[in-house]
């Protein structure tokens, strides 16, 4: 269908009225007033607002203020909705004072309440009764105003499991009586660390995307940058962990023009041509890591945000301070142990160090289970392997990386590098 | 030049499984559609129909039978029309082929309006 990956790809900063966000904004304020339990109506009436306006546009033309008109059409549903509950009178009065009438219907998409609705649902969505596909998928569905297709088709699964996925999402929010509430200072640490969560892997898939003709899908990347900025600022669940995760997002967003050439095809860091990366992003990204540096403590996620400057601020590719790289993904192991941060800094200790001591650093993480069945484990041994001169068993790695990768573009570049090594 | 109609054929339930960002696509496209005849002063006028089955009528021996039409459970209705000017069916075929609503599994019939001269 449509991905934005293809050529030059940038990430918009959320000004553009955007129909996807606007349903997103809709079904959360409708959720506020016609109730978590009713959320399946709520994406209904939502979706069907859309409908209509795509039915109806085409021969009316489009309407002065789009947005409001899907607003009022929205709100008429809901209405009858509530109608046919009995609950009309009850909700009445705050139906009208959350969408106002069409005129003001620009003004009040940025207001603190709808901020605050915003917020509620994905706290709502990410709540720990959840499990973690079915927060993102929820999220995703909900809050981002992206479909069932969409939603698979990011996630490699078939759009049959994340309907699944969402009927069960929605049923555990029942039985758990999750409430729609932004939570209370003493009960927010898990619970901001669910969302935070969700948005790191929605960015994760959007700034790499592990299946499919698109390398990168800038609009998941973009709705992360929204909420984690959105969750910034709010006075209660903000705080310095938040900025360093919209740093390190900014700072990766920053780069997206220079990562896809014209093709489709990647561009190796190495290679990218650092005057493409978006200097807007790259400010917003150094306010939000001087904002995090406020706190005293140091989260993976500062220390992630902290190597992704260092990318993103590097001169060239040579003048990178790998030094200080490695210094963070030693630190990153100490605080948060994985395999594929192991992995990763194997990368940077070849750069400090040299490429045997890339190789026996790899030699030390390489038989962890769970980097067994994962691609760039084996596309970073080839290309240490390749510099160090071995260049048979170069090619059965990259044979091997080409193996385990769904994505095109991936797939594509592992190719030329199995037939330049072989 | 004649005036030609554009009867838009479409499965009722087509529209449903869109997302949000297909369904900006489409009114996008449409509005340029829509925007370049206009411009051309080729648009001579449009109208959707109602989502529902109307009423069917016929008659039979002397009588007139009256039917509520099918919607939901058609495999096709027609959702609306448009008018456009053009000098002969090549030009209103051109004109019809960048129609949005081919793009998404509708079908359109292009009829040529018949000048009845006395």
């Amino acid at each position: 269908m449509r991905d934005s990956g293809q050529g030059a790809v940038t990430v918009r900063g959320s000004v553009d009225l955007l129909f996807r966000q606007r349903a997103g904004q809709l079904a959360a304020t409708l959720t506020r007033i016609l109730g978590i339990d009713h959320l399946d109506r709520v994406d209904d009436l939502v979706q069907d607002a859309f409908v209509q306006a795509l039915k109806r546009w085409p021969y009316a033309g489009v309407p002065d203020n789009p947005a409001g008109w899907v607003l009022r059409v929205a709100k008429n549903r809901a209405v009858d909705e509530l109608r046919r509950q009995g609950r009309w009178r009850e909700k009445r009065d705050e139906l009208e004072r959350s969408i106002l009438p069409a005129a003001e219907a620009g003004r009040a998409f940025f207001s603190t309440e709808l901020t605050d609705d915003q917020l509620r649902m994905t706290f709502a969505c990410c709540h720990p009764a959840l499990a973690r596909d079915a927060q993102v998928a929820l999220t995703l569905k909900t809050v981002g105003g992206f479909s069932v297709d969409e939603i698979a088709r990011a996630f490699l699964a078939t759009p049959a499991t994340i309907a699944q996925r969402l009927v069960r999402a929605k049923r555990a929010l029942k039985e758990a009586r999750v409430e729609l509430k932004i939570p209370a200072a003493d009960a927010l640490p898990g619970h901001l660390d669910a969302v935070l969560e969700v948005l790191y892997l929605t960015f994760n898939e959007g700034h790499g995307a592990s299946a499919g003709d698109a390398l990168v899908r800038a609009e998941l990347c973009e709705e992360a940058i929204r909420l984690v900025e959105l969750i910034a600022a709010h006075p209660v669940v903000g705080g310095p962990k938040v900025n360093a995760l919209a740093a390190l997002f900014l700072f990766q967003a920053a780069r997206l023009p220079a990562r896809v050439d014209a093709g489709g095809d990647q561009v190796l860091l190495a290679e990218q041509d650092r005057s493409r990366f978006d200097r807007a992003l790259l400010r917003r990204a150094l306010e939000h890591l001087r904002l995090a540096a406020r706190g005293d403590r140091v989260t993976s996620y500062h220390l992630e945000a902290e190597i992704a400057s260092c990318h993103a601020l590097a001169e060239s590719f040579e003048a990178t301070d790998w030094g200080r790289i490695l210094d963070c993904y030693d630190r990153l192991l100490e605080l948060a142990p994985s395999p594929v941060v192991a992995l990763n800094r194997v990368v940077a200790v070849a750069r400090v160090a040299g490429t045997a001591a890339g190789l026996k650093a790899l030699a030390a993480v390489a038989r962890e289970p769970a980097l067994e069945r994962y691609g760039p484990r084996y596309a970073i041994e080839a290309e240490l392997l390749e510099r160090a001169g071995r260049t048979g068993e170069a090619a059965a790695a990259w044979s091997r990386a080409l193996a385990l990768t769904a994505s095109e573009p991936v797939r594509r570049y592992l190719h030329r590098r199995v037939a330049a090594a072989g | 030049m004649g005036q030609f109609m554009l009867l838009l054929h479409e499965d009722p339930r087509g529209f449903a499984a869109l997302s949000p960002q297909e369904i900006q696509a489409v009114v996008g496209e449409y509005s340029a559609w829509r925007e370049r005849l206009a411009g051309q002063g080729r648009l001579a006028g449009g109208n959707k129909l109602k989502d529902e089955g109307g009423r069917w009528l016929t008659g039979q021996n002397g009588r007139v039978r009256v039917v509520d039409g099918p919607f939901s459970e058609a495999k096709e209705v027609i959702g609306g029309y448009f008018m456009i000017e053009a000098a002969d069916y090549d030009e209103a075929v051109a004109i019809s082929r960048e129609c949005p609503h081919l793009r998404y599994g509708g079908r359109i019939e292009l009829r040529e309006v018949d000048p009845i001269h006395d």
